[in-house]
């Protein structure tokens, strides 16, 4: 069944859009990430003009996330208190992040620092993730498992401004969580995604979250950071396409309801291994399209 | 009914047209009602010849042109659309001189500035290493044609008219900061190709007694809003003989035009309604998965 877009101008069928929105949904509600560093590539894929694929994306995963919140809040495992901390950092970061995407685009190498940023940091936590998780996995197959510590005291821990995460069961000070905000509002502004799939690494690792309370918390955080930048899209450059975004929305939801189902059953460590193998799907095959020779040097691009 | 039909249908029409020296309007014959629409305005419209000034020499041969339509609507379900140019050459004697005469027809979109990259290696990494800015080149051009374009048209006309699609965007464009912008535009005009958005279709032009012709022009479904323009260049010996424009409008309707106007006109509140589509989405899904798993 075709559909023509309205704003992106053209042709596509909708079914495919569809069932693209459902894995999207299905990954959201299953490891808490937006899923945009999957659907913005695979919209590409398809043919919808990059500028639109970045602005639409962030609409879907305002719907994916806002039900997967819901799904959360039912079950108490969403941190309000550190989700506003990290918005409001995310708020700063985005705005930073857009004038820097604006540059980047006269320059033209918006593409390279976006593959690069990709590969630089889903290796990183995509490693760090599978070593830790793995690891956790073995302790707590071991008959005798050691004693652990509710969590490690490090650097972060001698901050000042120290505020209380009941949900979290954490006494932080308000500085790590506001910086890891404005760190990945830069990145989901440059690279177009909601920056899930590196909060909730920092949230387990640099911040001590319990891993089923960070899903939660995330969602909350990427709800409103991609519906603030959806209207700043909407409102600077018209290339959110509402067509596109209610057809990947009917499959997103209900995706992220079904994942969000499965990951309830799944344990704490295994949903870090299997976002780690993913994180790490997604960086190889940037870093193979970087370095592998182009079929097409040349590439157009109307304004 | 059958595109054949048609074409034989406002065929008749336009001989009849012809035989009668003023611009009349023959009755649509039957079967045919869209074909030819009431008498259109000089500038617009199907079956009208270029008007020509009084001290331009008559010519031997004109042509005498219509559209299946001058407008294309672009609505949620548009796949692509064909326009039917036909049209008839006209005589005021008979041309002894060997030769046969020729058609090109050419149907170009509005036009955009393009950027085109070119990548190198850096390193490791394949960058965007070169870049040159086309300063407007029609986002459709096609052009299909009688005969091979070689044969019809000497290059000193082909330049005059810009006809091929080499020209129609070389033509246009603006300043150029690299040292081989030949492959920069050649790589453009060949991605455009390879897309469907630039076509020559040589052969296409079907002539009938040396009188008669009608070409098909396919229109992708990914086509753009804007002031389409269709032009009709009749051959002979190479040279142009007579030429004829006439403009084709292609518009978004209904829903799409709707949501197109508004993201534009009212991007603060088409951006809320976005958001608002989203959020109710997630919700509605959320209470009716609740209710699923409870009943």
């Amino acid at each position: 069944m075709q559909i023509y877009l309205p704003i992106a101008e053209v042709s596509v069928n909708a079914l495919t859009l569809i069932g693209l929105g459902g894995i999207v949904g299905l990954m959201s509600g299953l490891f808490g990430v937006g899923g945009g560093f999957l659907i913005t590539p695979l919209l590409f894929f398809i043919g919808i003009p990059p500028a639109i694929a970045v602005a639409t994306g962030a609409n879907q995963v305002v719907a994916s996330s806002v039900t997967g919140v819901l799904a959360h809040l039912r079950r108490k495992s969403v941190d309000i208190r550190m989700g506003v901390v990290l918005l409001v950092g995310g708020v700063v970061g985005s705005t930073l992040g857009v004038g820097a995407f604006n540059l980047l685009q006269r320059v033209g190498q918006v593409d390279l620092v976006v593959q690069l940023s990709y590969v630089v940091f889903l290796g990183f936590i995509g490693l760090t993730m599978l070593r830790e998780s793995l690891s956790a996995l073995m302790a707590s197959r071991s008959a005798t498992p050691p004693r652990r510590r509710l969590h490690e005291h490090s650097w972060v821990h001698r901050l000042p401004w120290k505020m209380k995460f009941r949900t979290s069961g954490l006494y932080i000070s308000v500085l790590p969580p506001l910086l890891v905000g404005v760190a990945v509002g830069v990145l989901a502004a440059i690279m177009g995604v909601g920056g899930g799939f590196i909060m909730v690494p920092a949230m387990i690792y640099l911040l001590g979250m319990p891993t089923k309370v960070v899903i939660g918390t995330s969602l909350f955080q990427i709800a409103a950071v991609s519906g603030y930048t959806t209207l700043m899209h909407a409102v600077s450059s018209n290339t959110v396409d509402i067509m596109l975004a209610v057809l990947l929305i009917m499959g997103g939801v209900v995706g992220a309801q079904l994942g969000t189902q499965l990951g309830a059953r799944l344990k704490g460590e295994q949903l870090r291994i299997l976002l780690a193998l993913l994180v790490l799907a997604v960086c190889a095959r940037i870093a193979f399209d970087l370095v592998v020779p182009p079929s097409d040097i040349y590439s157009i691009a109307a304004k | 009914m059958t595109g054949a039909r048609l074409w034989l249908a406002a065929a008749a029409a336009m001989a009849a047209v012809l035989a009668v020296p003023v611009i009349a309007q023959a009755p649509p014959p039957a079967g045919a009602p869209t074909m030819i629409g009431p008498p259109a305005p000089l500038e617009r419209g199907p079956a009208v010849p270029q008007p020509r000034s009084d001290t331009d020499p008559p010519l031997a041969e004109q042509i005498v042109t219509g559209l299946s339509q001058d407008e294309v609507d672009i609505t949620a379900s548009f796949t692509g659309s064909d326009i039917l140019i036909y049209g008839a050459i006209r005589r005021n004697e008979p041309v002894e001189d060997g030769t046969s005469p020729g058609i090109i027809v050419t149907l170009e979109g509005p036009s955009q500035s393009v950027t085109v990259r070119r990548m190198g290696r850096v390193g490791p990494i394949w960058m965007n290493t070169a870049r040159l800015r086309v300063g407007a080149a029609p986002d459709f051009y096609a052009v299909a044609s009688s005969a091979p374009l070689d044969q019809l048209l000497d290059p000193d006309e082909d330049v005059r008219h810009r006809i091929s699609p080499t020209l129609a965007i070389r033509a246009l464009s603006g300043t150029v900061d690299v040292e081989d912008a030949t492959a920069f535009t050649e790589a453009m005009l060949r991605i455009r190709t390879e897309s469907g958005r630039y076509r020559v279709d040589e052969g296409s032009v079907q002539i009938v007694d040396e009188t008669l012709f009608r070409a098909d022009v396919v229109l992708p479904s990914n086509l753009i809003e804007g002031d389409y323009r269709a032009r009709i260049f009749l051959l002979r010996g190479g040279k142009v003989v007579d030429r004829n424009t006439v403009p084709i409008r292609v518009e978004k309707v209904g829903i799409e035009r709707w949501l197109y106007r508004l993201s534009i006109n009212h991007s603060f509140w088409y951006g809320l309604m976005s958001l608002g589509i989203a959020i109710g989405a997630g919700a509605l899904a959320s209470a009716v998965f609740r209710m699923l798993r409870r009943g």
